[in-house]
């Protein structure tokens, strides 16, 4: 089955990013695919490149970055969502004349229309948070 | 093409939420996509007339629910028991509804193709 996913909480607000994470791995692993993964509202705070937890925590960004390395899961940014909270990537950065280069690997960062598309040629859509 | 409802829960002005949900909504509908909305519970409180928004400094969410007819999202349901829980009517709105009971929620449901809770 084709799933589309949707991450709309922050890594620390509640368990609805990491339970993202572990659903899409348990579906890559029982063989569905994952059209893509979109990242709004505060759900963005997972695609921050520089986030820093302690060692023995979760590591939110990296593990995204890992499952986008292994299974080329499409990880897509809302960039509304992400200019309005900071996080910007390079290219954007560049055109507002600042030095960010916020997005952790295996991110990018789109519109709405990614979202909308992802619904439409899937046969699930799932929201988290 | 899908028939997508979209489900709005919670108050007005919980910070930039309902913009964003507005932002989806938006684009749905700019995909050619059949696009209705659900009010359910402190989410009825998006249609209720006279807000005064600006007086604390707040968008005019309103003002963007008035401005869907454009986009052809015709379809608002508000269930009725969400109403009579906040002592409203239907005639406390800014928009014409469709009341729906709680009963025949899930009914209402069954006929779309995509829920997007909010």
């Amino acid at each position: 089955m084709k799933f589309a996913v949707q991450v709309n909480a922050s890594p620390y607000h509640s368990n609805a990013g990491h339970a993202a994470y572990r659903f899409i791995s348990a579906a890559l692993a029982a063989g569905h695919e994952i059209f893509r993964v979109f990242f709004y509202h505060d759900g963005i705070y997972h695609a921050f490149k520089y986030a820093s937890p302690p060692d023995d925590e979760l590591q939110f960004s990296s593990q995204w970055s890992d499952l986008a390395k292994c299974y080329q899961v499409d990880l897509v940014v809302c960039i509304s969502a992400a200019q309005r909270r900071g996080l910007l990537c390079s290219d954007e950065s560049k055109r507002q004349g600042k030095l960010d280069d916020d997005l952790a690997d295996g991110f990018r960062i789109s519109g709405l229309g990614q979202l909308v598309e992802a619904t439409l040629v899937s046969d699930r859509f799932v929201v988290f948070g | 093409m899908k028939r997508f409802l979209f489900v709005l829960r919670k108050p007005v002005h919980s910070g930039v939420y309902v913009q964003e949900i507005l932002d989806i909504v938006l684009t749905t509908a700019a995909f050619d996509q059949s696009v209705s909305i659900l009010l359910l519970d402190d989410g009825v409180f998006h249609l209720k007339n006279n807000q005064n928004p600006d007086c604390v400094g707040m968008k005019d969410t309103a003002s963007i629910f008035k401005a869907l007819e454009i986009y052809d999202v015709n379809d608002v349901y508000v269930e009725m028991e969400s109403l009579q829980e906040r002592g409203l009517t239907c005639g406390d709105l800014c928009l014409p509804v469709d009341s729906v009971y709680r009963k025949n929620i899930a009914e209402l449901m069954k006929r779309f193709d995509v829920l997007v809770p909010g």
